[in-house]
């Protein structure tokens, strides 16, 4: 049973995860931060296109120098 | 959203999830037994079947804000993903995804295995192999279809757009008897990648509680900015690689590498 489960997190982490965490990571933080910014009654729809503009060379960069 | 574009969008998306799994399903009926290969893949429809129509209604229960956060963030993850691999594809930093390669590789580990009888199954590896690759491919397939449907309050055009390809997909395959090496797989992952990006983008803000300037216009400007980005990390990761300085001529190849 426990290993089922444990088989069933590896599944869940890759599907949802995949190869970097950092990309998942990233998001949740910019998504978080730009709810706190609306709820502050700030404009925050430029922070996630902002977000990918690190994020995307940061994965890519991650991934080259992983290889 | 228009209807047009939420068909294109899981159009596309489905169309590839739909590719590898044919591959699978074709390596496991020619390198095993096609009966078993073919129960294998119906169990794998009828069991995505049940998981859809169990998330679907509940999908459609949520409030739209909270779907749209949740579901804008999952499709960034995935968008992001998607555009990561295209781009280290096409940069030449990874090799280029080859359904011929792939599926020679899966028959030949498929012949390897020895035969075992399972209840109504002849072969049990045979039955397996399309079962997995059947359900992982189609449980993305199923996430598509529900989360695109259920922002664009419009599911059954999602459901028929995910049904359309992955039918369109399944019946060449089976008519060919084997793997859809000329579809431009690759060119297909970066469209997607940038079209998960995009909608994740979009919904994700607007999940947070970000005003979009424009509103719906706005993914007008989002999807083609985040395709030039994406072309230009290909020129820049493909510079990476060989050091050339010649930029007019890494977008010529930037853009001709994924189109």
């Amino acid at each position: 049973m426990a290993s089922r489960v444990r088989a069933f997190g590896a599944f869940a982490y890759d599907f949802v995860i995949g190869d970097d965490w950092w990309v998942a990571a990233g998001v949740v933080a910019g998504l978080a931060v730009t709810y706190a910014l609306s709820h502050a009654a700030i404009t925050a729809w430029w922070l996630i296109p902002a977000l990918l503009i690190v994020l995307l060379p940061l994965t890519l960069w991650r991934a080259v120098r992983k290889h | 959203m228009s209807s047009g574009a939420l068909f294109i969008a899981v159009f596309l998306a489905c169309a590839v999830e739909g590719v590898e799994a044919t591959t699978i399903v074709l390596a496991a009926g020619t390198a095993r037994d096609w009966r078993s290969a073919t129960v294998g893949m119906l169990t794998a429809l009828a069991l995505l079947a049940a998981i859809t129509a169990a998330l679907g209604p509940a999908v459609a229960a949520l409030p739209l804000s909270a779907l749209r956060l949740f579901v804008g963030a999952l499709l960034l993850i995935f968008g992001l993903q998607w555009l990561r691999k295209a781009i280290l594809r096409a940069s030449g930093h990874k090799a280029l995804h080859d359904e011929d390669a792939i599926y020679r590789e899966q028959v030949a580990a498929a012949a390897a295995e020895p035969a075992r009888r399972a209840g109504l199954v002849p072969d049990w590896y045979g039955f397996t192999l399309s079962f997995k690759g059947v359900l992982l491919e189609g449980l993305e397939v199923v996430f598509i279809a529900l989360t695109f449907g259920g922002n664009a309050h419009d599911i059954p055009l999602a459901a028929v757009a995910a049904v359309s390809a992955v039918v369109l997909v399944g019946l060449a395959g089976l008519a060919i008897r084997a793997p859809l090496a000329r579809v431009p797989e690759n060119t297909l992952k970066f469209v997607v990648g940038v079209m998960l990006t995009a909608f994740g983008t979009f919904w994700g803000a607007e999940g947070a509680g970000a005003t979009w300037p424009g509103s719906d216009a706005a993914l007008l400007a989002i999807v083609p900015a985040i395709a030039v980005f994406a072309l230009v990390m290909v020129v820049l990761m493909r510079r990476l690689r060989t050091g050339s300085p010649d930029q007019g001529g890494a977008v010529a190849a930037a853009v001709a590498e994924v189109s």
